[in-house]
């Protein structure tokens, strides 16, 4: 096969940065209580994102995937994110 | 003077701003489409409220990248005025054009209802027909309207009278009872430093004329049209 034609797959993970209310994260803490539940502390909320990709020669993957979470997957303002990309 | 309405995928107040600019205000306006790359030589542009894009990914994530938004972004920085509502407040702040950004409403709710703002500025385009702490009743029609950005940001607001509107009660308290969403500071609308683009939670369009329950939302349009007529 060759470098070209090599599909990749990142993994993003999205979470709201530290410190930053997390509405739904705090319902689901209080369902799960609800629910008998003890000793959950907290409980953040986030997204997933997999992305399947090309590969191009003449970049490198993660400066790519870098590149799409700042521009359009996360706001900067609220949230923070992290990615693996597979072999 | 002539207003723009942009009509991105997925507002549903486009018409009804339309509506309140021509029948009510007696001004010029058009459609603006979001695939358009001109103003159409409009003086003011409003982003309309409603769900851009189904709201996927977040609030105006996505609106945010129509060809449309270059122009604004452009005439925002020659000094145009320009006023998002709502989804279009949302967009404006995920387009950079203000700072912040939104959250999930605390309750997790669609909240529609009537509320309270206080004027906190009068000195802007869009509140110079009203004043200084004068209250105006405008519905809020939303689930992320949880205004939030951080201590740095929101000291810069206050420092720069930034923060235009906040909620508050009948008669004008600032507390937290009469926050609908969580606000920070009970913020419902802001505008940029240079003070010629404003964004705003609660919908003007839908409070003008008192058959609808309020007009309210007059202030703010002709507070629009007499600054431009004022700098013409």
């Amino acid at each position: 096969m060759n470098g070209k034609d090599k599909n990749r797959l990142a993994v993003v993970h999205v979470k709201l940065k530290d410190g930053v209310l997390d509405p739904q994260g705090f319902t689901i803490k209080s369902a799960l209580e609800n629910m008998g539940y003890q000793g959950i502390k907290q409980i953040r909320s986030g997204k997933i994102f997999e992305i399947t990709f090309q590969q191009d020669e003449k970049r490198k993957p993660e400066e790519l995937i870098d590149e799409i979470c700042r521009k359009l997957l996360t706001n900067p303002v609220i949230e923070k994110y992290n990615f693996e990309i597979s072999k | 003077m002539k207003f723009g309405v942009i009509i991105f995928p997925g507002s549903n107040c486009d018409y009804d701003a339309y509506m309140a600019i021509k029948t009510v205000m007696k001004q010029d306006v058009e459609f603006l489409w979001h695939q358009d790359t001109s103003l159409h030589n409009c003086d003011c542009v409003i982003l309309p409220g409603g769900f851009s894009y189904g709201d996927y990914l977040r609030t105006g994530a996505i609106a945010r990248f129509s060809s449309i938004m270059k122009e604004v972004m452009d005439f925002a920085k020659d000094g145009g005025l320009v006023v998002g509502i709502c989804n279009g407040f949302q967009i404006l702040l995920e387009a950079g054009l203000l700072p912040g950004a939104m959250l999930k409403n605390t309750s997790l709710r669609f909240i529609c209802k009537f509320v309270y703002i206080k004027v906190e500025n009068e000195d802007s385009p869009f509140t110079n027909f009203s004043k200084k702490g004068q209250v105006l009743k405008i519905p809020i029609a939303h689930s992320d309207g949880n205004y939030f950005i951080p201590e740095e940001g929101v000291r810069k607001l206050r420092e720069n009278d930034q923060i235009i509107f906040r909620y508050c009660d009948q008669v004008g308290n600032v507390n937290p009872e009469a926050n609908p969403n969580g606000s920070l500071e009970n913020i419902a609308g802001i505008c940029n430093q240079t003070k010629n683009v404003l964004g705003m939670m609660p919908h003007p369009e839908r409070a003008s004329e008192a058959i609808l329950g309020s007009d309210d939302g007059t202030y703010i349009f002709q507070s629009i049209v007499n600054f431009f007529d004022k700098n013409r």
